[in-house]
């Protein structure tokens, strides 16, 4: 009886579900094949630990800026291009801020406020670094923080709420334009060069069984800042009166009315809590890789909305959970495919998730 | 907005006069501007050529567009994936084969242009059914997300080092990297007219034009006569787009843009049909962007971010989606105003005052402004950079047309699914009066003014 049933249970899974076959048939391919070069040494473990704490951090990150991305999508229900830029637009400016506390005395205040456009000032002669310069860090991520917060507001009020009650469509074309301008006027104002914002951080080494992991004090900024912001949206969302509205707000907008709760006050305060997640989460990106460029922010926009939808749109656990997959899988591509492909492979994974399971991982649950 | 459609209805020829009439418009705008800053003959041509390249490949994407999103309801801003896709296969496609020592650094298979062109459309239209088999199932805006994926896929492919270079049927070709393919071949004006034999007449029209042009005319009337061409691609589109609207597999897309479900419920396969109008449209927007890019003589993959993607658009929207008049009028306003004409403003600054030395970073820029209110080195700084600064103002465009005028200049045009007028005969109804009163005031769709008003 057990194995009659198993097969037609089986059966069953894979008449209804082929994609998921297919998929759970490649993983174990290339799981095998991980596993091939370990045992015959062309892989050594300690690469894959490397590639999986870059894979780590980049996840954090992406995590960090896709609840922000998560909660606009299922709160006003459109696909927001702008946020990547809001991700630049936080990194400039609180880079703008740790290269004025830093630097000051030393450079031009101006050179300083453009974040040394055209090679005017390096953040490596000034030194910075968590360790080096703890305040201006933390002046940087508080001010990235607040300047994303007072941009969404801006944006919000004077282009989103005129047409708040139009289709998703009409709304995600508005933020292109949104997308462009902002990206442009920086580009305007610092300039297209990438620049070079850190000094090299010290790191310890870890001995992992073959080799050594490099793990550096920016890694550890950003591992205890993301933490910490998501464990307090975690706690904002599931203990507050406003989180629950948001909540309910999220999960069926017109039975959040009727119940009184605010419309305009929860948007608000979406798009503070997400904006400031989102501006802190360009800063500690920038610290984490040490360069900046105008072009940052709208490059990870798109692997963020991988993120989104791997997670399940609406979902801040799913947006985390997506980050942290799509951040392992664009590092650690590396292993089978060239890694001009990263990328791709991450786009590759939001599509399969897309046809596997277009709910997402986490059902696209509201905020919850 | 009747006053709008009063205006659109009167101007002779219908829509065919309106596009004219703008076009003659901005031309007019451009040689007034050239005339008034004493440019050369040479000069006013080339920026005649330049334009109507311009508005061209602008009309044909947007007219591309418009069969998806206007026609269709398919949310696409993967556009320059296609197109690079076109592109780089009619590429390797007709690229002379390799041979050791010479200039290119890969070959291709040395066919002519035609097979290349056809090749590279139909490269396109597989790839938008590879992109549309999962996608069409999904929201629209999950469609946006995976088609703007998909050609950063494309772009990461072209630029990958893995595929610089290939054995094809024995042959060394490849996509070249970062650094892009010398397209080595002879363009599509030339090639075109030794394939009808008029090459030689040809020399000798562009001969005959050292009357106008003393030096050199060649390329000015290259130019010339390959934006006439385009024009006429451009038309070509138009017709293809006008009689696939109107057949019976145009109701139905125009059914599945206004109600999918109904559609399906009368028995139609949406899906089928909305791969077919995806196919038709990717496969345009690969030969828009062969003609865009081929006469360039070169490619490399960062040609094709997803911003060309968002002019298409906003060329679209300005002229109205849903209209094959607004795409092309869209394109033309697009091209002429917002992508040449800040470009065009920069070149006559430069010529009027010639020896400008603008600051090279906003800080050089505004310090001045600050310090002293001397705001010159800040609009030098501002004309320096209008390139950028033309993109802000892209973006506040789509912003104020979204706002304002969703609908595009041409107002709300979008053709109805259904063949017969949906609009109430009032005056039958009233008082059964006559068919002509039901033609006075009766509605813009009815089939004895269609031609006029409605495409």
């Amino acid at each position: 009886m057990g194995i009659a049933e198993t097969y037609s249970r089986g059966r069953q899974f894979a008449i209804e579900r082929p994609f998921a076959l297919v998929l759970a048939v490649i993983v174990v391919i290339l799981l095998g094949d991980l596993l091939r070069g370990l045992a015959t040494g062309q892989t050594q473990f300690a690469d894959i630990g490397t590639l999986v704490w870059d894979g780590l951090m980049r996840g954090l990150v992406i995590g960090l800026a896709g609840i922000g991305l998560s909660m606009t999508y299922s709160i006003l229900n459109f696909a927001n291009f702008s946020h990547g830029d809001y991700i630049t637009a936080g990194a400039f400016s609180g880079w703008a801020t740790t290269y004025l506390i830093a630097g000051l005395g030393r450079a031009d205040i101006g050179a300083l406020l453009l974040v040394g456009a055209g090679g005017s000032v390096y953040g490596g002669t000034l030194g910075i670094g968590m360790l080096s310069t703890p305040l201006a860090v933390v002046a940087g991520i508080v001010v990235s923080g607040a300047f994303a917060i007072a941009l969404s507001l801006a944006v919000d009020r004077t282009i989103f709420k005129p047409i708040r009650n139009e289709d998703g469509i009409t709304l995600l074309i508005t933020s292109i334009g949104v997308a462009f301008a902002l990206r442009y006027l920086m580009q305007f104002v610092f300039g297209s060069d990438v620049r070079g914002t850190t000094a090299q951080p010290p790191s310890v080494s870890l001995y992992f069984i073959d080799g050594t992991v490099f793990i550096n004090a920016h890694d550890i900024t950003l591992l205890v800042v993301a933490s910490a912001l998501m464990l307090g949206v975690h706690v904002l969302l599931q203990r507050t009166k406003l989180g629950k509205a948001m909540r309910a707000m999220a999960d069926n907008k017109d039975l959040a009315l009727i119940t009184g709760i605010s419309t305009e006050r929860v948007v608000r305060a979406t798009w503070i809590i997400g904006g400031g997640l989102t501006g802190v989460a360009g800063y500690m990106f920038i610290l984490w890789k040490g360069t900046l460029g105008f072009n940052d922010g709208w490059l990870l926009l798109l692997l963020i909305f991988a993120a989104v939808i791997l997670g399940g749109i609406g979902s801040i656990y799913g947006a985390i959970a997506g980050g942290l997959v799509i951040g392992l899988t664009a590092s650690m591509s590396v292993l089978w495919i060239p890694s001009a492909f990263s990328r791709a492979a991450a786009f590759v994974v939001m599509i399969v998730i897309l046809l596997v399971k277009p709910s997402g991982l986490f059902s696209g649950r509201a905020t919850a | 907005m009747s006053v709008r459609d009063d205006f659109t209805a009167r101007i002779p020829g219908g829509d065919a006069g309106l596009i004219v009439l703008v076009l003659l418009a901005t031309y007019l705008a451009y040689v007034l501007a050239g005339l008034v800053l004493g440019y050369t003959l040479r000069g006013q041509l080339n920026s005649i050529a330049t334009l109507t390249f311009y508005i061209g490949v602008f009309a044909m994407l947007s007219l591309a567009l418009n069969l998806h999103w206007g026609y269709t309801g398919l949310f696409n801003i993967g556009i320059v994936g296609f197109m690079a896709v076109g592109v780089y296969v009619t590429a390797i496609v007709t690229k002379p084969t390799y041979v050791a020592g010479g200039a290119a650094q890969v070959g291709g298979l040395g066919l002519p242009l035609w097979v290349g062109i056809l090749a590279g459309m139909l490269a396109a239209a597989l790839l938008g059914l590879v992109v549309a088999l999962p996608a069409l199932r999904l929201r629209a805006d999950y469609l946006a997300i995976v088609t703007i994926a998909m050609s950063e896929i494309v772009r990461f492919s072209f630029l990958s080092g893995e595929l610089q270079q290939f054995q094809l049927f024995g042959n060394r070709v490849g996509f070249g990297g970062g650094s892009g393919l010398i397209l080595d071949f002879a363009p599509p004006l030339e090639a075109l007219l030794r394939g009808v034999g008029l090459w030689n007449g040809y020399l000798g029209f562009v001969d005959a034009f050292q009357v106008l042009v003393p030096r050199n005319p060649k390329p000015v009337v290259d130019g010339l006569v390959y934006g006439l061409l385009l024009l006429g691609f451009v038309a070509a589109f138009y017709w293809l787009l006008k009689r696939t609207g109107e057949s019976p597999f145009g109701r139905v897309l125009k059914a599945i843009r206004e109600d999918e479900d109904v559609a399906n419920a009368l028995g139609k396969n949406t899906d089928r049909f909305k791969i077919k109008s995806f196919m038709l449209g990717c496969a345009l927007m690969g030969l828009a962007g062969i003609l865009w890019l081929v006469p360039q003589g070169a490619v490399t993959p960062n040609f094709f971010r997803p911003r060309v993607t968002f002019f298409v658009w906003i060329a679209l929207i300005i002229g109205g989606a849903g209209s094959n008049t607004g795409s092309v009028l869209g394109g033309a306003v697009f091209a002429a105003v917002l992508y040449q004409g800040p470009r065009y403003f920069q070149n006559l600054v430069s010529a009027v005052f010639p020896n400008l030395d603008s600051p090279s970073g906003f800080g050089q820029a505004i310090s001045p402004l600050i310090s002293q209110f001397d705001p010159v080195p800040f609009l030098l700084y501002t004309v320096d950079s209008i390139r950028q600064l033309q993109l802000v103002v892209m973006g506040l465009v789509l912003i104020w047309l979204m706002h304002n005028r969703p609908e595009g200049m041409l107002g709300y045009r979008k053709e109805t699914a259904s063949v017969i007028p949906l609009s109430r005969p009032k005056s039958m109804a009233a008082d059964g009066g006559s068919d002509d009163s039901v033609r006075t005031d009766g509605g813009v769709d009815s089939p004895a003014q269609g031609g006029e008003t409605d495409e």
